[in-house]
């Protein structure tokens, strides 16, 4: 059944919790996609939201949430043989590069669920990866077994690094050739700043609220690039056309805000 | 092929238009529609307060067109401040849509609006995804009338589109409505239905707000039919919109008797793109057909 029209119901296979505030759906079934894109994900007769995939396997996918509001709420009460609508994947995942042997992944938060596969995937091509990930304490990190070999590092300090990934970046000695970020907007921005002053290649994923997800309603601008199409991951080349990235956001009404207030609003 | 055209006093490079609810969100995205080929730039609606629109899912490609019910979200007029300062860099021309839940505010909205001069503003009488606003106006040529004739107390000297539904019983008398009330212009069709798509697997409706309008390539022979009904009950020129693709599309549109022809749902299908495509084919069919201008088709299928 083709996806990428109408939702097609997928069971859960099981869930696993990472964190008290994150966990990850796994479902039952194939589903293809480029590390960085999303589904929309459908809980029927609920709501129906975009979130990046989190883990591709040969006979489950996985999908790691964040509790937020009301949807995140609803989708953390399900269980095993639970029923879901997805559709996609939409947008367009990472870019990944023959050429590239020195990359570095710095992300943040929750933004460590969309890099997640591509870290699996540029580990199986056996390239070096450098894993930079942050989050504002030690209970909220994600993937800390996944992957053991990342620098990790909180704002509190209760594990790693004290102090925030960007820190880590801007005294980093190593030239990477790839720099693929996703976190906090601000988090982002500042990655690709020292990337730029570097002259790295930087890859990021943007997150913008979503109606339609497939290009029409472009509630998810972010200037004049719907994040559901020519994103969510752009490169620092498209930097002239996101005026807004770092910037302003549009609310739900379509109402512009400043980041700050439409960070607020959104958690 | 030179496309150029003219609606009220303004020049227009083409006669393509974009369709309201699709794109229209902010200055830089309808700034790129304009430099993607489109001709007059169609505003997402703006009405008198605040609207968040409807749950997910509000627009799904159901194989044959689209169905939405995006729910008509707005900042609320005067909630647009930051957009209206951002549209002054404009050199494009843009039709404001606005609508309401009563006589009232379309006039208070389209009175503010106006106020933000937009070359043209369309009323919004037609949209079938909510319970108080649009389509209920557009039904009933008397509400029609009462409309249009408030909003064009309200709107000084901006030339008015009405924006009909094809779930009148008569387009055509709506149409005749409006333009006895002062309209300028007829924008013909707003999305089909509303329609709803059942999800067997979960026994849901699909969409948020589980009934939605179709648009797209299935109700490209409702809006023709409109168009020729129109054309032939009123002396308004007509954008005709509703499931156009391609040039082809678009040249039939004229035929029935439209004199601008309107670009939605094709973004989805073709890309943003679409609207040099759709002028690029127009081009190819009329040299191919000897016709020196556009306006040489239009209307031709009444004689």
């Amino acid at each position: 059944m083709n996806r990428k029209k109408l939702p097609e119901i997928f069971i859960i296979k099981r869930v696993e919790k990472e964190t008290e505030k994150h966990f990850t759906l796994f479902f039952e079934g194939e589903l293809d996609f480029n590390p960085g894109q999303f589904v929309m994900l459908w809980l029927p007769g609920v709501d129906e939201k975009p979130f990046t995939l989190s883990y591709h396997g040969k006979k489950e996918f996985g999908i790691t949430i964040e509790l937020k509001g009301e949807f995140t709420k609803a989708a953390s009460m399900l269980k095993k043989g639970d029923k879901l609508g997805i559709r996609g994947p939409f947008g367009n995942g990472f870019s990944i590069n023959e050429s590239d042997n020195n990359i570095c992944i710095i992300a943040g938060g929750c933004g460590f669920a969309p890099v997640a596969p591509l870290i699996d995937l540029i580990s199986a091509y056996n390239k070096e990866v450098k894993i930079i990930y942050g989050a504002r304490t030690k209970k909220d990190l994600l993937f800390t077994k996944r992957f053991p070999d990342a620098f990790f590092c909180t704002d509190d300090g209760t594990l790693g690094f004290h102090g925030s990934v960007t820190e880590i970046l801007v005294n980093e000695k190593k030239l990477f050739n790839r720099v693929y970020t996703c976190g906090p907007e601000l988090m982002m921005k500042k990655v690709v700043d020292i990337c730029l002053k570097k002259q790295i290649q930087c890859e990021f994923s943007l997150e913008r609220y979503m109606k339609c997800g497939i290009g029409v309603c472009a509630s998810c601008v972010c200037a004049s690039q719907r994040v559901c199409v020519e994103g969510p991951v752009f490169s620092s080349e498209k930097l002239s056309e996101l005026d807004d990235f770092g910037n302003t956001a549009l609310l739900k009404s379509g109402e512009i805000l400043d980041l700050k207030t439409y960070f607020s609003w959104r958690s | 092929m030179n496309f150029e055209t003219k609606f009220s006093n303004v020049k227009l490079r083409n006669p393509l238009v974009l369709a309201s609810g699709v794109l229209g969100t902010n200055y830089e995205i309808l700034n790129k529609v304009h430099v993607n080929g489109c001709g007059i730039l169609t505003m997402k609606s703006i009405g008198p307060k605040v609207r968040y629109g409807h749950a997910n899912p509000t627009v799904l490609d159901f194989g044959h067109g689209l169905i939405n019910a995006v729910g008509l979200p707005s900042p609320g007029f005067k909630n647009m401040e930051k957009h209206w300062t951002n549209l002054e860099k404009r050199n494009f021309p843009i039709i404001a849509s606005v609508y309401g839940s009563s006589i009232n505010e379309f006039s208070e909205v389209s009175k503010f609006v106006a106020e933000k001069k937009p070359e043209f503003i369309e009323v919004n009488i037609s949209c079938p995804n909510t319970d108080k606003e649009g389509m209920l106006f557009g039904v009933d040529p008397s509400s029609s009338y009462n409309v249009i004739k408030a909003v064009k107390k309200s709107i000084n000297k901006i030339p008015l589109i009405a924006k009909l539904t094809p779930q009148a019983l008569s387009i055509g008398e709506i149409a005749l409505s409006c333009e006895d009330a002062g309209a300028d212009a007829i924008c013909a069709i707003n999305t089909v239905g509303p329609g709803m798509i059942i999800d067997v697997d979960s026994a849901k409706p699909v969409l948020g707000f589980k009934k939605g309008g179709l648009s797209g390539p299935a109700i490209k022979p409702i809006a023709v039919r409109c168009i020729y009904d129109i054309y032939k009950k009123t002396n308004l020129p007509i954008i005709g919109m509703g499931g156009v693709l391609t040039g082809r599309d678009a040249i039939e549109f004229l035929m029935a008797g439209a004199s601008f022809v309107g670009v939605g749902s094709a973004v989805y299908y073709r890309g943003i793109s679409v609207f040099n495509k759709i002028l690029s084919e127009m081009a190819d069919w009329l040299t191919a057909k000897g016709h020196k201008s556009f306006s040489d088709v239009i209307g031709l299928s009444h004689e």
